[in-house]
């Protein structure tokens, strides 16, 4: 095991983060607070309670999802990208590291930062509204297994992308519509029942449904499904780096 | 002679279905200084690539000193620095940031002391807090030099180290490479300008189009190929060259006092002996003589447009 290799890219992307720390930190509160402003006091003053949870803080276990999924693929798919478009690469694929430390190095920073990103959202919202954590474990479980599979997620999309066009497309055209339409603003049987069927296709549904089920005990779908269905979104995305990496893909000629 | 990069029979196709390498197969000494020349394209970067394992490999293999360059990469990879043709750093590292993670990425424990020495002896200590992209040409190409040695590598590949590098920073390159070369790495470098593999290089590799034509001894390979020429500067002037050295082809210069003599070294038959011999046979004086041999360049012309 290359340990000092998995440490200095750790370190590096870390580096960056801190950097750019106004965005890398200051910009998902900043959004955190017009979320909460818009949904929370304009509109949720004329929605009562969901499911008997304040909407303000109902909607909370969503606001952090919509904030760690944007930001540990955006983070993930950028800190192999740049390598990748300045050419610097070569150095990753010439030295003695094996593809899994160099996927533990970024995705372990981008999770890092992620999590942190998380926390800061969730001491913001706590600001804003009375917040009850039911089960803190379950809720740092999701948080945190979020955090890594979706960092993972965005390593392939930056292992994938061969220009920065392609490197927003997936979390753009994808991402975004599947969290928006992921119940993170209303559950799933507020909808007309098509799309509530639809809506069980949408893996980030079983994520904040059981991420709020940490915190209000109330939820879409069992949380054991919930849990099954992160874990093999994780799996799914190693297994894809590990055959990305295995056949040299978009990486070596 | 003892190998440390053995080669054997390397083909690379690209994606493209390009075959950039043909069945190439190379030996490289330990301790040696082998340039590789080649015109644009000839398929070196591709060579180099595919030893430090940025380019798989269509079919061949390559053993670093006893390992596997893929089933072994671990191993194989610790021992080789590579410093490539391109100017690829990142932006907004500072050179001192980015010499210890290189370092770190070879499995290296830190040693400032180390890459203090280091950067001094790249005369880049006073910028090592500069960001990268506050550097010029040259010492982002010392950078590139320091990353690859940052983790003490024993085969060093420099990919035409000296493109784009005035007269003195070459020199101080050279300089550089054979110190490396006392330290006891051994350096592998390509390079367009002749006069580099001539002046520093113990063995000289052409190739072209993907083959590797002829890799031998700076030295044994100008022998081998290089023709000579035998000036015989004459007591007095001749009208004509007498009919009995007619089977040397000789060149009788304007002012009739010269012979000039092309000959091949490997021909014993043909040597400046015998012909010594049957001009003053043929009762022609000698005053001066003088021998002249063909440099790389000219070896490496004809070698080029034999091939093509
Ligand atoms: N990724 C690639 N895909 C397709 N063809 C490639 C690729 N990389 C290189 N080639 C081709 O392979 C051939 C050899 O390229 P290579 O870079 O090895 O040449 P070189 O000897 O280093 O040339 P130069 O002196 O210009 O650096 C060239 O014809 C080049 O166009
Ligand atoms: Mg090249």
């Amino acid at each position: 095991m290359n340990i000092y290799a998995i440490r200095v890219i750790y370190k590096y992307e870390m580096l960056r983060a801190w950097k750019t720390i106004l965005q890398s930190f200051a910009s998902p509160v900043i959004s955190t607070v017009l979320y909460f402003v818009v949904f929370g006091a304009a509109i949720g003053s004329r929605i009562e309670q969901v499911e008997g949870v304040s909407y303000g803080a109902f909607i909370v276990p969503g606001l952090i999802m919509l904030a760690l999924l944007t930001h540990s693929i955006a983070n993930a798919s950028f800190g192999i990208f740049f390598p990748k478009f300045t050419g610097t690469i070569y150095e990753l694929l010439s030295a003695p590291i094996s593809f899994f430390e160099i996927m533990v190095g970024y995705v372990g920073a981008a999770a890092t930062k992620s999590f942190i990103i998380g926390l800061i959202i969730l001491g913001t919202a706590g600001f804003f509204v009375p917040l009850e954590i039911a089960h803190p474990v379950w809720m740092f479980v999701f948080l945190i297994l979020t955090c890594i599979s979706f960092s993972l997620f965005g390593f392939i999309i930056g292992l994938w992308a061969i220009d920065f066009e392609k490197l927003q497309l997936i979390p753009l055209l994808v991402i975004t519509p599947l969290v928006f339409l992921g119940g993170s603003f209303y559950t799933i049987d507020m909808l007309p029942p098509a799309w509530q069927t639809v809506t069980l296709f949408n893996p980030v549904v079983y994520l904040i449904s059981g991420f709020r089920w940490s915190f209000f005990e109330v939820s879409d779908v069992s949380v054991w499904i919930s849990l099954g269905m992160v874990l093999t979104f994780l799996l799914v995305c190693l297994v894809t780096v590990w055959w990305m990496f295995k056949s040299g893909y978009r990486l070596k000629q | 002679m003892q190998t440390i990069v053995s080669i054997s029979n390397l083909s690379k196709t690209y994606a493209t279905g390009f075959r950039a390498l043909n069945d190439v197969s190379l030996d490289i000494a330990r301790g040696e200084i082998l340039a590789l020349l080649g015109p644009n394209g000839a398929g070196k970067t591709t060579l180099i690539s595919i030893i430090c394992g940025i380019v798989n490999a269509s079919s061949g293999t390559v053993i670093v000193d006893g390992h596997n360059n893929v089933s072994d990469y671990r191993a194989a990879r610790a021992l080789i620095g590579l410093v490539p043709q391109e100017l690829t750093l990142g932006a907004f590292d500072t050179v001192w940031n980015t010499l210890s993670f290189s370092r770190g990425l070879f499995g290296k424990k830190p040693n400032p002391a180390y890459l203090e020495q280091l950067l001094k002896d790249l005369s880049l200590w006073d910028k090592k807090d500069n960001l990268l992209m506050t550097l010029s040409g040259g010492m982002k190409r010392r950078v590139l030099i320091g990353k690859a040695l940052s983790h003490q590598p024993s085969i060093l590949f420099l990919d035409e180290p000296t493109a784009g590098v005035d007269v003195e920073l070459r020199k101080d390159m050279w300089a550089l490479v054979r110190r490396l070369r006392e330290s006891g790495v051994t350096i592998i470098l390509t390079t367009h300008y002749i006069e580099e593999a001539e002046e520093i290089a113990d063995r000289v590799g052409v190739i072209h189009k993907g083959e590797l034509l002829v890799v031998d001894d700076k030295l044994a390979l100008m022998h081998k190929l290089g023709k000579r020429q035998l000036v015989i500067e004459l007591e007095q002037a001749v009208d004509s060259i007498p009919a009995t050295l007619s089977a040397w082809s000789l060149e009788l210069s304007t002012d009739h006092m010269h012979l000039t003599y092309t000959y091949d070294p490997r021909n014993p038959e043909k040597g400046v002996a015998n012909l010594l011999s049957a001009i003053s046979d043929a009762g022609l004086l000698l005053k001066d003589v003088e021998t002249s041999q063909s440099s790389l360049e000219d070896i490496f012309i004809d070698l080029v447009h034999a091939k093509s």
